[in-house]
């Protein structure tokens, strides 16, 4: 399974949240992303996940109000891609507790924080969802939260 | 300072935040753009402070704004500085936005090295982490270098959190920089073993793609990853795993039948529908490429799996099994093709991107069979589609569909046309110039159409639509260029020339585009050719001749003053022919032969070879000079290119090759097979086609003409439904005449038996003859063009062996006459199995019982199985060396039954139930001659019990034996089906048969016989069928179950591969899984429904059983425990 982008998108298009697991310059990301939310967005209820756009496979889904949508290589398995999806989405969920779309803009850093624990260089890095809230917890642990930060004396 | 101190807090105060920020933008969602230049010119004062913690908030705010399709790479160094900071919060924060923003062209990167070898080598494993998944985003070659060291060190971190990091990294770190993988390997392969399941996953998933990106150098992980396949129980590395082998089995066949057991244990025992989907892939792959033997189970298996998946309600899931449909199509077009009607329903389905796969299918799917009723189909959906897109692409398809392979799969070109003149009603499609060439090219190509085409164009020339005003934009109107060449350049097929000349003067079509303007033009003066010519027979077509005459006349002005220079010029150039024709005519002078000189000869395409062709003329030196070459010219630098110059007479172009006289002979004995099966390439001895004479051996009849059936004119427009119906009658008229000849045929060779089977079944492609005696003209050559296509094709030529291997294939096909109507069935026939004692023969031979696990799908094409074979034949040799100990670890093998005699022919056997005909079993059985003698006269027998029988062609007896439709030669082997006729299946039963055969060998034949016994168990009529949990749950409440059970001690298989063994061996698929407990079911031929529910404690299997027939259950549960009895 090699990812190679990963985005959250509204149903209005807005980006949520943009993963570039191999390198692109913004140009082209900004294509990628217009193309995709076009695409995507453009797909009517209840049909197939995939599509095809160039040379990647696209594989989405809906959550609520927002759509996961990531590019794979020609010979992955787009229903694993999928199960991907959902295992983010369940991450998310169990960090934030029932997420919705104002939770993933208002912490938009912790959303990625979760998903370099899930998936590295566009592959999954720990299939176990205990190991990855885990490793979360642990580096949360060693944030200050903004209270601390808010209240130490600068320097 | 302390100033200092209250002023940064102060200041802090009034900073924003990320929260703040979002806050801000939603809250101006008018000028968003503004308030966000404003932020940015706060975050560029932000970062001009020097306290760490502003810093960080504004890249944190930065990350934001990038997301939003800001540019923040003139921020890049303030990221490495927030990158540097000791505190993981602010470092976290770094990396974050630098993964983000930095890119290969980042230039700052450069000045990171140290920094991230500083975090690499952290005490605090989330420091390191952070640096780890930052580096993945934005490694580069130099980075790459110059910390590929400090990553391998890190994969044996004591943490698996790093290890696991470090191995995923490094692949990213292989392919910036490949010289690391040497010195990394053996850790990275030590890492396949690791404690944690993380870190092992991970290096799974490295190797896995590296070994995609060369398979060949991992061949020798294959036991390794094979052992981690069965042992593994993570599906996400099972995938991996899978796919590795997908990789991998191209290059090694054997692998492929190595890994068929796991993978149909898999397939069939697992709920995630991504891992089967990945099997199915990788099984389907493996076949494509190796065409190895073992995996045609695996085919059979998938094809049916694949419709499963399309009957699925997920539009997914569906899109996928489409998609696994379509790769098996390309290599096995037959266990594809009889879900015709599921896909055509796929159609139907809401789902465009379903709908467009499932063209796609159809295009491979097409036979001169159903070529007709496709089509009819996509016509229906062409006029109900909405969305131009689409309807395009439907267009396209069905031309694409029709005209594919030089137009193979048309047996009646009228039907096409009438098709072709359809879809130019269609509105707004932009494929008008398609039509037009598939127009021009049938009626040029196919002779006896054109009278057809004809009358259709100039129906179409008549009809106002086409001229009319929006439609000319989109393209339709191409068509109409085609309508008036076709009918002025064949205008001795039109019946009233005059009139469509009428047509084509219109002043209406002036407002068509310039080009087609000129064709009308050009194609006018043919017309008014035709009519002149007409003239001179009778003083009334004179009269025609004068109305025409004013008639252009009166129209070309219209065109002389077209704005296009080539309408205008040609319009010009006709109207003073015109004119002076005028004069001539009332000189009464004869123009007719003249003017129908301008446009004599007949355009035929040209072959694409044709120029390769002509002769060079006798005493032609291509290479001589024609004139003395220009002295040769005495300077240094000159001399120089002469030195160039003398290069190229040493590769002169041998045009003629020297062809042994053997090459030559094979190459031309490929060709006529090649014509011989090219429906369209009709010579005059061999009027039938080949396959047919195949089928009957027989080639002295003489082959009945049959009169054209079908009328060449059609009044009006055509519609194409009127000849899907006239080429079904067409076809019923050729059967019955077929049949006929059959018969004939049958008194004059009493003695041959061919297979009857063939008669009753359904046609067989070869059978379809087609309508008319339409046969695509020959594409023109040169006057003494060269006899053989072959000679001069050029040695060096890549595509010289792809050509001769594809015309084998084709040759090949037909080959197979036999099977024709059984493939048709086969097709829906599910495997079963038997178990054959083969009994001790009268020559003293000692038989065996061996566990027969295999079964063979029909569909396979002749040459897997010929491997197959083969491979049978090896193991049979390697269990003859040990002694004829019965081989336990081999009982997944192939083997059904021998017997080991020198001179005997071996049958191997097979039983195959249809579950279409719950009581029809087709039991294919495999000669193998071992002997160094000739066998003949093979004759099968076997003894009907009450229950099945032995279906013999009618009128033979009930004990006649059924002769083998083949002799056999030494060492080769051959393959004969026989259908038996079955009441009950809820016993299992044994039958004894005899065959018969004559041995031949130099000193004399003798006559022999060999008995063997024929095994038919209750599984062998359990067909796999997948069961919901719910339906489950109703059945299993139903009163009319009954149930039993059954208890295995000592098993010592884990509860995993004890449920595939089950489902393998036994026909079941798991409904339900929970811990040691599984639900299971099947499905008998006769729709008996099985459910077993399995239980597994300390090596106790306790199987629980319901059925809905006693008796069957009680066989089935014996068997089941025989299976594990064995293991």
């Amino acid at each position: 399974m090699k990812m190679r982008f990963l985005l959250l998108f509204s149903r209005q298009g807005k980006l949520r949240l943009q993963k570039w697991f191999t390198p692109l310059v913004e140009r082209e990301r900004k294509k990628v992303v217009r193309d995709m939310t076009l695409m995507v967005l453009g797909r009517p209820p209840r049909s197939c996940n995939f599509l095809h756009w160039k040379d990647l496979k696209v594989v989405y889904k809906r959550y609520a109000s927002l759509y996961f949508c990531c590019g794979l290589d020609d010979k992955d398995n787009e229903l694993l891609a999928l199960e991907v999806l959902h295992r983010y989405v369940e991450l998310l969920d169990k960090y934030f507790g029932n997420v919705c779309e104002l939770d993933i803009i208002f912490n938009f850093e912790k959303a990625y924080f979760i998903l370099d624990e899930f998936l590295m260089g566009g592959e999954v890095q720990e299939t176990s969802k205990v190991t990855v809230a885990k490793s979360i917890e642990a580096s949360d642990m060693l944030q200050e939260t903004m209270e601390e930060y808010m209240s130490k004396p600068a320097f | 300072m302390a100033l200092k101190k209250v002023k940064g807090s102060i200041d802090r105060i009034f900073d924003k935040n990320l929260q703040d920020l979002v806050r801000g933008i939603r809250n101006h969602k008018d000028d968003e753009a503004k308030y966000i230049s404003t932020c940015i010119d706060e975050i560029k004062q932000e970062l001009k402070q020097e306290n760490i913690s502003v810093k960080a908030n504004a890249v944190c705010k930065l990350t934001y704004l990038q997301m939003l399709g800001y540019d923040i790479s003139w921020a890049a160094f303030n990221i490495v500085e927030v990158m540097s900071s000791s505190k993981f919060t602010y470092k976290r924060m770094g990396y974050l936005a630098a993964s983000q923003s930095f890119h290969d062209g980042t230039d700052v990167i450069m000045l990171t090295t140290n920094q991230i070898r500083k975090d690499l080598n952290s005490p605090n494993q989330y420091d390191t982490g952070v640096a780890l998944t930052g580096l993945s985003c934005f490694v580069t070659p130099d980075l790459s270098r110059d910390l590929a060291n400090d990553i391998m060190t890190l994969m044996s971190h004591t943490k698996p959190y790093i290890r696991k990091k470090a191995v995923l990294i490094m692949y990213k770190v292989f392919l910036k920089y490949p010289e690391s993988l040497r010195p990394a390997f053996p850790r990275l392969k030590e890492k396949l073993d690791d404690p944690d399941p993380g870190v092992q996953s991970a290096a799974v998933n490295v190797i896995c793609e590296l070994a995609r990106r060369n398979p060949k150098n991992y061949l020798s992980l294959a036991p390794l990853f094979f052992k981690l396949m069965t042992s593994s129980t993570n599906n996400w590395v099972l995938i991996k795993i899978i796919k590795l082998f997908g990789a991998l089995t191209p290059l090694e066949p054997r692998l492929g039948k190595k890994l068929i057991e796991p993978l149909t244990n898999l397939i069939h025992s697992t709920s995630a529908m991504s891992l089967l989907y990945e099997c199915v892939n990788t099984v389907i792959a493996g076949r494509t490429v190796s065409g190895s033997s073992g995996l045609c189970v695996g085919l059979s298996v998938c094809a049916s799996l694949c419709v499963r998946l399309c009957f699925s309600l997920s539009p997914s899931v569906k899109y996928l099994g489409l998609l696994a449909m379509s790769k098996i199509l390309k290599t096995h077009p037959k266990s594809v093709q009889s879900h015709k009607d599921l896909i055509l329903q796929c159609l139907d389905d809401k789902d465009e991107s379903i709908r467009l796969r499932a063209l796609d299918l159809l295009y491979g799917m097409v036979s001169k069979k159903n070529l007709m009723e496709i089509v009819k189909k996509l016509m229906l959906h062409v006029d109900k589609a909405e969305g131009t897109t689409y309807r395009d692409e439907l267009l396209t398809k069905i031309i694409d569909i029709c005209s594919q392979s030089n137009y193979q799969y048309i047996t009646n070109f009228e039907w096409y046309i009438s098709i072709l003149v359809e879809l130019t009603r269609l509105e707004g499609t932009r494929h008008g110039h398609l039509i037009a060439s598939q127009m021009l090219d049938v009626a040029v190509r196919v002779k006896a159409i054109r009278g057809f085409a004809v009358s259709q164009m100039a129906l179409l020339l008549d009809s106002a639509p086409l001229l009319s005003g929006n439609m000319q934009r989109k393209g339709i109107c191409e068509v109409l260029y085609a309508a008036a060449w076709i009918c002025g350049e064949f205008s001795e097929y039109l019946e009233d020339p005059v009139q469509t000349l009428e047509a084509m003067l219109r002043p209406k079509v002036s407002t068509l585009p310039g080009h087609i303007q000129a064709v009308y033009v050009q194609n006018a003066a043919k017309l008014f050719a035709a009519v002149l010519r007409n003239g001179q027979q009778g003083s009334q077509e004179g009269a025609a001749v004068q109305e025409t005459i004013q008639l252009l006349t009166d129209q070309l002005p219209i065109f002389v003053q077209s704005a296009d220079l080539e309408v205008q010029e040609r319009a010009s150039c006709f109207l003073q022919l015109v004119k002076y024709i005028q004069k001539l005519q009332q000189k009464d002078v004869d123009v007719g032969e003249e003017v129908t000189a301008l446009f004599a000869g007949e355009l035929n395409p040209v072959a694409p070879k044709a120029q390769k062709k002509v002769p060079v003329p006798e005493g032609l030196d291509l290479d001589a000079w024609i004139n003395d070459p220009p002295s040769e010219p005495e300077s240094e630098d000159e001399k120089s290119k002469s030195a160039f110059a003398e290069e190229e007479p040493q590769q002169p172009r041998q045009r003629h090759r020297e062809v042994d006289e053997k090459e030559l002979a094979r190459r031309r004995e490929e060709r006529k097979q090649e014509q011989a099966n090219n429906p369209f390439y009709i010579k005059g001895s061999t009027p039938a086609p080949k396959g047919y004479q195949d089928t009957m051996g027989v080639e002295h009849i003489p082959v009945v003409q049959i009169d054209l059936s079908v009328p060449l004119k059609v009044p009006g427009m055509a519609t194409s439904d009127k000849y899907v119906k006239i080429e079904e009658e067409r076809r019923k008229r050729d059967r019955a005449e077929k049949g006929k000849k059959k018969e004939k045929k049958k008194k004059r060779e009493k003695r041959s038996r061919g297979d009857r089977r063939n008669e009753s079944g359904p046609e067989s492609e070869e059978d379809i003859r087609p309508a008319q005696t339409v046969d695509i003209v020959t594409e023109e050559m040169p006057e003494n063009a060269l006899p053989s296509d072959d000679e001069d094709r050029d040695p060096n030529d890549p595509y010289r062996e792809a050509v001769v291997a594809t015309s084998k294939s084709t040759t090949e096909e037909p080959a197979d006459p036999g099977q024709g109507s059984d493939t048709e069935d086969a097709v829906s026939s599910f495997p079963l199995r038997c178990f054959p004692d083969v009994l001790l023969g009268p020559l003293g031979v000692t038989a065996r019982d061996l566990p027969a696990m295999h079964f063979m799908p029909q569909k396979s094409s002749k040459h897997k199985k010929k491997k197959q074979k083969k491979e049978k034949e090896e193991k049979e040799k390697k269990k003859k060396k040990q002694h004829r100990v019965p081989n336990q670890e081999e009982e997944e093998s192939v083997q059904n039954g021998t017997v080991e005699e020198e001179e005997d022919p071996l049958p191997v056997c097979d039983v195959q139930g249809n579950l279409q005909d719950s009581s029809r079993v087709v039991v294919s059985v495999i000669f193998e001659n071992k002997s160094s003698s000739f066998l003949k006269s093979m004759e099968f027998n076997v003894l009907d019990s009450l229950n099945a029988k032995l279906q013999r062609p009618e009128g033979a007896g009930p004990h006649d034996s059924l002769s083998v439709p083949f002799q056999l030669p030494p060492g080769v082997s051959n393959e004969a089906r026989f259908v038996f006729s079955v009441q009950s299946i809820v016993m299992p039963q044994k039958l004894k048969g005899t065959l018969t055969f004559i041995v031949k060998s130099d000193d004399g034949s003798s006559h022999e016989k060999l008995d063997f016994k024929l095994h038919f168990t209750c599984t062998s009529y359990l067909t796999t069928t997948p069961c919901y949990s719910d339906a489950y749950a109703k059945l299993l409440e139903s009163a009319d179950m009954k149930g039993s059970s059954a208890r295995l001690q000592g098993v010592g298989l884990p509860f995993q591969h004890l449920l595939a063994k089950i489902c393998f061996h036994h026909h079941f698929s798991v409904v339900e899984k929970i811990n040691s407990c599984a639900s299971l079911y099947s499905r008998s031929i006769q729709g008996h429904h099985i459910c077993l529910l399995v239980k597994y404690t300390d090596q106790t299997v306790t199987i629980d059983a319901k059925c809905d027939e006693s008796s069957l259950l009680g066989n089935l549960l014996d068997e089941i425990k025989l299976t594990f009895s064995q293991s």
